[in-house]
């Protein structure tokens, strides 16, 4: 038979200008896949492409600009039905058997709803509002809200009210960083995302590996998560929060668990998880606490004992078709917010097969939620935040106006401190620095470097946010909040229309 | 300061905590809670170094994130005693439920009687936390599930019923820490990621020390270490701790 090795047909070619090329060898230390290096007797330096996996580091940092990185596009006989990856994966598997790993979010060619929505804008009869001079708010609180308020007169006549408030995050743009563990991420990233959610007076979330010592400090802006392996969760972990969040499932990998490989656990990972150095970190599928709705109230309310009612409790799901009525079930056990993570969401690792095949769009997950909420009227008792394939300030726009009170933003953090996609996050050497914890490349991501451009990405979409806003002549986003005539739809079917509960382009009200 | 006696009969269990909650912020650590039945969450994220006497059955969710201090239920507890843990020591005079010790990182839980399914699941040990789950009785299935770290003993000591000494799966997905199970138990519910190893020296002084603090917590019941010492032990250890390493291509 003919051995045909996956290896045989590299997906990228790394070209490089030799008139342009000084030898210098920052590309072969900069590359982290360990595809490029020096060849002493042709004094030059070469790639081996078979290696490469497109991240562009090289590109990026050759001081001469003689390195172009391109995918391959022409590299089997074109066919429609079995694309280059398909068959690809099929030799990889003939190759070694298992699972396919991959990292990120769903790269497929599904119908994208953000893409088919268009926002309305006001034209004479109901005049647009200049952000520029009238003020604009974007702050959002994020808990429960109360059924109804009850005033009391105090002995001077004056107006009190009896209502007791439950605990809500206040954030001044409803735009919060996702939870990606330490672990999948390395410290500088956490210390990134702490340090821009606190200098904009949002929220960034840990994931699940734990909260590191040296961020205790920031935790008046964390989102500490509890998910299935409970790894470094105390009573001091939730104490120091502004609210817990218990992660039931991840939009990249719906119902299955996590997985951080032994190689990974280093000592600073072990002290935070605490877990030896070297074990696996393994979060089983389920909590196996949690079986049922009742189930999922007990935890909720262990965390509300344990935090004296001070915090709001979050509970993560993966969107997933029967979303509504789990969504609803939630609310009814307590949670004073949902985040609905949808099929685009990215991960440190998952199954490729699961990244691409499981889970609905969040932009659905969003919609059928609030409007179920809205029927049993209880869309008070909790907030939404979407999260999963959140591009720019339109989708959150969109996702706000579709009935989320907030969005999670990963991957466009990822993007903005440096991350190409090249979907290696799971093998630990993201020559970008990101998700490894190879003390040597995580140097590559300066901390305060890195906060600043997620501070600008924050403040970019906020401007965005408030001319959008403006456009629409609403002044304050807990206006947009849920306000679908402000969408229409564009190139979707009757169903699609109705299940996201918005009109077609072009028609009235 | 005196012991702070509350009447919990008819109590919801958010009055009960918030009372042990506000007197452990006033200075009290000793409590004794009279005609607990089914309050959960007691102890729940307590911090400090108290100490809790109850009379009646405690509820789900016992000494939940605890990181210290000491329970005493003088009855039977629900499901959860000791979920995610963190250094507490809980004695329970009866039998607890199912949950008991999932994710619990330190402490110590000793249960009189039977204990129900899924004990222990994610134990972890951490430097010098290392858990210790001590059942008198027998236990349901799914015991020690995805353990990672600590110790669970499973006695068999009053034998009072048909069940066997323990369900099925048993540890099932165990990359660390060990069983020590008294008596045989049948291969057939192993869990495929454990296997069963022979006790040496360090074994038996290890029991002997754990044995000895649980006979002492129970000593009206008059039971002796050198007594359970002379039945042999199974002792259960993960084949590999890393169970799932293997069914990737990369
Ligand atoms: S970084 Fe650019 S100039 Fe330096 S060796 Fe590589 S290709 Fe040549
Ligand atoms: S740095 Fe990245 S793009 Fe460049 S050769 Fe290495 S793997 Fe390929
Ligand atoms: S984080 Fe790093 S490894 Fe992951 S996709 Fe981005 S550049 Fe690649």
């Amino acid at each position: 038979m003919l051995y045909k090795s996956l290896s045989s047909f590299p997906v990228f070619e790394v070209e490089r200008d030799y008139d342009k090329c000084i030898v210098c060898g920052c590309c072969v230390q900069q590359c982290t896949f360990d595809a490029t290096y020096y060849l002493p007797y042709a004094k030059k330096v070469i790639t081996d492409e078979h290696k490469c996996v497109g991240c562009k580091r090289c590109e990026a940092m050759c001081p001469t600009g003689a390195i172009k990185v391109r995918a391959v596009t022409n590299e089997f006989k074109h066919n429609a039905y079995w694309d280059a990856r398909t068959i690809r994966d099929i030799y990889k598997q003939a190759d070694q058997g298992g699972v396919i790993l991959t990292g990120g979010g769903n790269d497929r060619r599904f119908r994208v709803y953000w893409d088919h929505l268009l926002i309305d804008a006001c034209q004479v009869t109901n005049p647009s509002i200049d952000p520029l001079r009238e003020p604009m708010e974007l702050r959002t609180f994020l808990g429960r809200k109360p059924d109804a308020l009850e005033v009391e007169y105090n002995e001077k006549g004056e107006p009190e009210l009896k209502t007791k408030i439950a605990p809500n995050l206040v954030a001044e743009i409803p735009v919060i960083f996702a939870p990606m563990s330490y672990g999948a991420l390395n410290l500088n990233m956490h210390k990134a995302m702490a340090a821009a959610a606190d200098a904009m007076g949002t929220y960034w979330n840990t994931g699940e590996g734990s909260l590191h010592r040296d961020l205790y400090k920031y935790g008046h802006c964390t989102i500490v998560q509890v998910a299935s392996g409970r790894f470094g969760v105390s009573a001091e972990y939730l104490k120091v929060a502004a609210a817990a969040e218990i992660k039931i499932g991840q939009g990249a990998k719906p119902g299955i668990g996590g997985h951080l490989p032994g190689e990974k656990v280093d000592e600073e990972i072990s002290k935070t998880r605490m877990i030896p150095v070297g074990t696996d970190a393994l979060s089983p599928a389920p909590h196996h606490d949690i079986y049922s709705i009742e189930d999922l109230r007990q935890l909720i309310y262990a965390i509300k004992e344990a935090t004296n009612y001070e915090k709001p409790v979050s509970v993560k799901i993966a969107a997933v078709h029967n979303v509504a009525a789990i969504a609803s079930g939630i609310a009814r056990a307590g949670a004073d917010i949902i985040v609905l993570d949808g099929f685009r969401g990215g991960t440190g690792a998952s199954p490729a097969i699961v990244r691409d095949y499981v889970g609905i769009p969040v932009e659905i997950a969003v919609a059928v939620v609030d409007q179920r909420l809205r029927e049993e009227g209880i869309r008070n008792w909790v907030s939404i935040i979407a999260a999963g394939g959140i591009r720019n300030s339109a989708d959150v726009i969109k996702a706000i106006a579709l009935g989320a009170d907030a969005v999670y933003i990963g991957t466009s953090a990822l993007l903005a401190v440096g991350c190409t996609l090249c979907h290696k996050c799971y093998t630990g050497r993201c020559a970008w620095g990101i998700t490894t914890n190879d003390p040597h490349i995580a140097k590559r991501l300066n901390p305060d470097i890195a906060a600043e451009r997620l501070i600008n990405l924050l403040k970019g979409w906020a401007h965005e946010m408030k001319e959008m806003l403006g456009l629409m002549g609403i002044n304050a986003i807990e206006s947009l909040k849920g306000n679908r005539l402000r969408l229409r739809a564009i190139g979707l079917t009757k169903e699609e229309m109705d299940i996201l509960g918005v009109l077609p382009a072009g028609e009235g009200i | 300061m005196e012991p702070l006696v509350i009447d919990a009969k008819g109590m919801h269990y958010r009055e009960l905590n918030q009372i042990i909650r506000d007197k452990v912020a006033e200075g009290y650590r000793h409590f004794i809670l009279h005609n607990v039945n089914g309050q959960r969450y007691i102890g729940a994220g307590i911090m400090e170094d108290v100490f809790i006497e109850i009379h009646g059955v405690a509820g789900n969710d016992l000494g939940v994130f605890m990181k210290r201090g000491t329970i005493i239920v003088y009855d039977d507890a629900q499901d959860g005693v000791g979920n995610t843990m963190e250094g507490t020591k809980i004695v329970v005079h009866g039998m607890a439920g199912d949950v008991c010790g999932y994710g619990m990182r330190g402490g110590k839980l000793h249960i009189l009687r039977d204990i129900g399914y899924r004990t222990g699941i994610h134990m972890k040990t951490y430097k010098d936390m290392v858990p210790v789950i001590i059942v008198g009785g027998k236990a349901g299935d799914f015991f020690g599930e995805y353990m990672a770290g600590g110790i669970l003993i499973l006695l068999n000591l009053w034998d009072d019923d048909d069940r066997p000494i323990v369900g099925s799966y048993l540890g099932t997905g165990m990359h660390g820490g060990v069983m020590y199970i008294r008596g045989e138990v049948d291969p057939h519910n192993l869990g495929k990621e454990v296997g069963i190893k022979e006790l040496d020296e360090k074994d038996f002084l290890l029991l002997k020390k754990l044995l000895k603090e649980y006979c002492e917590d129970f000593k009206d019941y008059g039971l002796s270490v050198d007594e359970i010492m002379k039945s042999p032990f199974t002792k259960l250890v993960p084949v590999s701790t890393r169970p799932y390493g293997k069914i990737y291509a990369y």
